[in-house]
């Protein structure tokens, strides 16, 4: 007969065996026999967070730059709410996270205890999938489970809420592994077919206009589903273009590459976007940031999609090839089936495309990225770009806050490999950057990790800094300092007739001083002709830094499809704008 | 075109509107009706009538069937989203009107009256398996069985008759011949 272990034993063991390394979290009435339990399990290492939500976001990135589940421990009531923003950020982003939460007596659920909430259901809507355990028999089955769901399919956040009692009873321990029957988010398996592959081809020999548009997907497929998208677009010779989250899959410095698509991506990217007769969507899921106006969205084009998630498929688009398929897989086999037909296409297909590839071209010439620079005051762009000329020959981890600030990292920081691109993309969450570098630091001991933040952003999850000073996380929060919430700013600008209600942050901290009162280097760059050399000095400082970088207050970020439009009507610049708001605001 | 005062996009046509059941097999544990409850309400979709009961003791397995209303992609959606559902063990969807479907929702009718009401109320039932629950000198409780169309007429023409309650159930549906849902 097994030795019986307690639930406190019980969850370390099932962590083991899952093998995870670091735990993100917080202790509480109702979580301390795991805690208790920590000191007997060497190989775990848990990092004591000073907000839940910032364990959380640590966890996301830790995972997101790493590939493995990130785990969050929190305690009863307000613990779990606090995780709720991060588990939510989660699920929109298709991040895999396993929270343990404790949870009041089994006797006292239901009596509005102290600390007690519904956690369950208060995270139903916001994980895969969660588990009230009410027997200590079932925790470790549930445990693994909650892996299993967390990281296969389309991945996402899980969480397993244990009462204390439970923690404290004994029961028995086994490793289940591979208990779940449906792998694919619905569908039980899927083999991919050569009829799917040879419709594809078919799509591909036939289009002379084609793009194509990839998603987080890739990445979150693993660094292969990169190696093969690659090798697909130079045996193509196609443009391609990527979703906020799916850069760094592709060379952002490749010429084949057109840059960001999207609200604000680049002219080239949405104009080959809307005139385009073949689109290869690729991991992508047609969020409304990318599609603007649906009725519109590329009017005259085959659409391809390619999606682990068969919800994700005709939610807001239809398409004409539908394959529900992990990218590793298909485009492995798509690489193999079209080079065993298809040996010379690249040279058959050049004039196919070449006037396609000229119409791009032109596009590329309206150099939609550009701004006017200045001698006096730092452009946001331009402290970017150097950030990126600075750090990029060496293997740099970005993560970014939500705003402004975000578009501009994407923008102008070109990126060359997956897994190096954090941020908050389907939530849009203000404050992730900063617990997130966190994460992605403690994955990657040694790198370099940026957090590219706004001021506003940052001070929403500032309290993390004490976080990275305990750990000797010599992570970099690179703020761009416009004292505005400024993609606020800008939309009230745009569409509330300059009306600037509450978007402007009086009495912010001297973010120097901050960073010294934390243990942390404070650093303040005001003019252009300091900011390579202030920029240095962060990258040298093997500690946190926190770069108060002070930019143009009244920067806009451009280029913009304008809410309700197709992707052929953006916005370049400030002059523009001007011009619309005279045509009788077709924007606003 | 109206113009919007958003940075969200406004809102394109809107396909015509279907009404489907689905039935849904899960495992019967705590949580599960709020999981599928919450997807609809969460998405907006619209629930008009449900019936949940455990169908397999030994697996126990509840058999959920769904009334609801929307665009076809609105329903494929509802389709793939609760196939996504970790309890959800396999969907089954039919149009309204489809030929080769059963559907039937029960109700209970509390009727007060004399026996020459009583013997009216019965002879207005008597196509939808009427069954006389209970019977005393004021009053009656019928059971009958229709559909929910023809149950909204009953309980309209009964009003007349002495009805002062009613109770009925969401739909319940099975396919016809030897097929099962697949």
């Amino acid at each position: 007969m097994p030795r019986l272990l307690s639930g406190a034993e019980i969850v370390f063991k099932a962590l083991e065996d899952q093998k995870v390394e670091y735990i993100f979290g917080y202790p509480g009435g109702a979580v301390l026999p795991i805690y208790d339990e920590l000191k007997n399990h060497k190989s775990i290492k848990h990092i004591l967070a000073r907000h839940e939500q910032g364990a959380g976001h640590s966890a996301e990135g830790y995972a997101r730059s790493s590939g493995k589940p990130g785990v969050l421990l929190v305690t009863s009531g307000p613990g779990a709410t606090n995780a709720v923003t991060a588990l939510t950020d989660a699920y929109m982003d298709s991040i895999p996270l396993v929270c343990i939460s404790g949870q009041v007596p089994t006797h006292l659920i239901g009596t509005d205890a102290f600390q007690e909430c519904d956690t369950t259901g208060i995270t139903r809507p916001c994980t895969k999938h969660n588990w009230l355990v009410k027997d200590v028999n079932d925790l470790a089955k549930i445990l693994h489970l909650a892996f299993e769901v967390a990281s296969t399919g389309r991945p996402g956040p899980v969480l397993v809420d244990i009462p204390k009692d439970i923690q404290f009873k004994k029961g028995k321990y086994k490793f289940f592994k591979n208990t779940l029957k449906k792998k694919l988010n619905g569908k039980t398996t899927h083999k991919i077919s050569n009829i799917e592959l040879d419709k594809f081809i078919d799509l591909i020999k036939r289009s002379s206009k084609p793009i194509f548009y990839t998603g987080g997907g890739v990445i979150n497929s693993g660094p292969e589903a990169s190696k093969y998208l690659r090798e697909l677009v130079s045996l193509t010779g196609f443009p391609i273009t990527s979703t906020l989250q799916g850069l760094g899959a592709y060379p952002g410095d490749d010429q084949q590459f057109l840059g960001m698509l999207g609200m604000h991506g680049t002219y080239e990217a949405n104009n080959a976007m809307h005139d385009c007769d073949l689109m290869i969507n690729i991991g992508a899921r047609f969020d409304d940031r990318i599609t603007g106006k649906v009725d519109e969205f590329s009017p005259g084009s085959k659409k391809i999609h390619v999606d682990i998630d068969p919800s994700s498929i005709g939610k807001n688009i239809k398409v004409d090839l539908a394959i529900v398929s992990d990218v590793t897989e298909l485009l492995k086999s798509l690489i193999k089936r079209f080079k065993e037909k298809n040996k010379n296409f690249v040279n058959s297909n050049k004039q196919k495309t070449s006037k396609w590839w000229e119409q791009i071209e032109k596009w590329r010439e309206k150099k939609s990225l550009n701004f006017i620079n200045s001698d006096k005051v730092i452009k946001p762009q331009h402290a970017v770009k150097r950030l990126y000329e600075l750090t990029k020959k060496k293997d740099t981890f970005i993560t970014t806050e939500v705003g402004q600030h975000q578009m501009w990292a994407a923008q102008h920081y070109k990126f060359s490999k997956p897994n190096r691109w954090m941020t908050s993309g389907g939530l849009g969450t203000m404050g992730y950057g900063l617990p997130a570098a966190i994460g992605v630091q403690i994955a990657n001991p040694g790198k370099l990790v940026v957090d590219i933040a706004g001021e506003a952003s940052v001070l929403m999850t500032m309290q993390e800094m004490s976080t990275a000073v305990q750990y000797r996380l010599p992570i970099k929060i690179f703020i761009l300092n416009n004292e505005y919430m400024g993609m606020v700013r800008q939309w009230q600008e745009l569409l509330h007739e300059k009306n600037y209600s509450e978007s402007y942050t009086a009495a912010l901290p001297d973010f120097v001083k901050l960073a010294e009162s934390y243990g942390c280097v404070g650093i303040r760059a005001k003019t252009p002709n300091e900011l390579d050399e202030k920029i240095n000095e962060m990258i040298s400082i093997d500690k946190p830094v926190i770069f108060d970088c002070v930019v143009d207050k009244a920067e806009n970020c451009f280029p913009m499809i304008p809410s309700g439009k197709p992707h052929n009507q953006m916005i370049l610049g400030p002059e523009e704008e001007e011009e619309i708001s005279e045509e009788g605001k077709i924007l606003v | 075109m109206p113009k919007s005062r958003s940075a969200y996009s406004i809102p394109g046509k809107i396909g015509k509107i279907e009404r489907h059941i689905i039935v849904v097999w899960v495992d019967n544990e705590a949580g599960v009706l709020a999981r599928i409850a919450g997807l609809f309400s969460g998405r907006g979709y619209n629930i008009e009538s449900l019936a949940v009961a455990e169908v397999d003791k030994k697996k126990h397995i509840s058999r959920i069937t769904i009334v609801t209303e929307g665009t076809p992609q609105v329903i494929e959606q509802i389709n793939l989203q609760l196939k996504k559902l970790v309890p959800v063990h396999k969907v089954a969807d039919f149009k309204r009107g489809e030929k080769d479907i059963l559907f039937r929702e029960l109700a209970l009718f509390k009727i007060l009256g004399n026996s020459k009401k009583v013997e009216k109320v019965k002879k207005i039932c008597r196509k939808y398996n009427p069954v006389i629950l209970d019977k005393t000198n004021k009053s009656i409780v019928i059971q009958v069985t229709a559909l929910r169309a023809e149950i909204d007429k009953l309980a309209l023409d009964l009003k007349t008759l002495g009805l002062i309650s009613t109770s009925r159930t969401g739909a319940v549906a099975m396919t016809k011949g030897p097929k099962i849902f697949n």
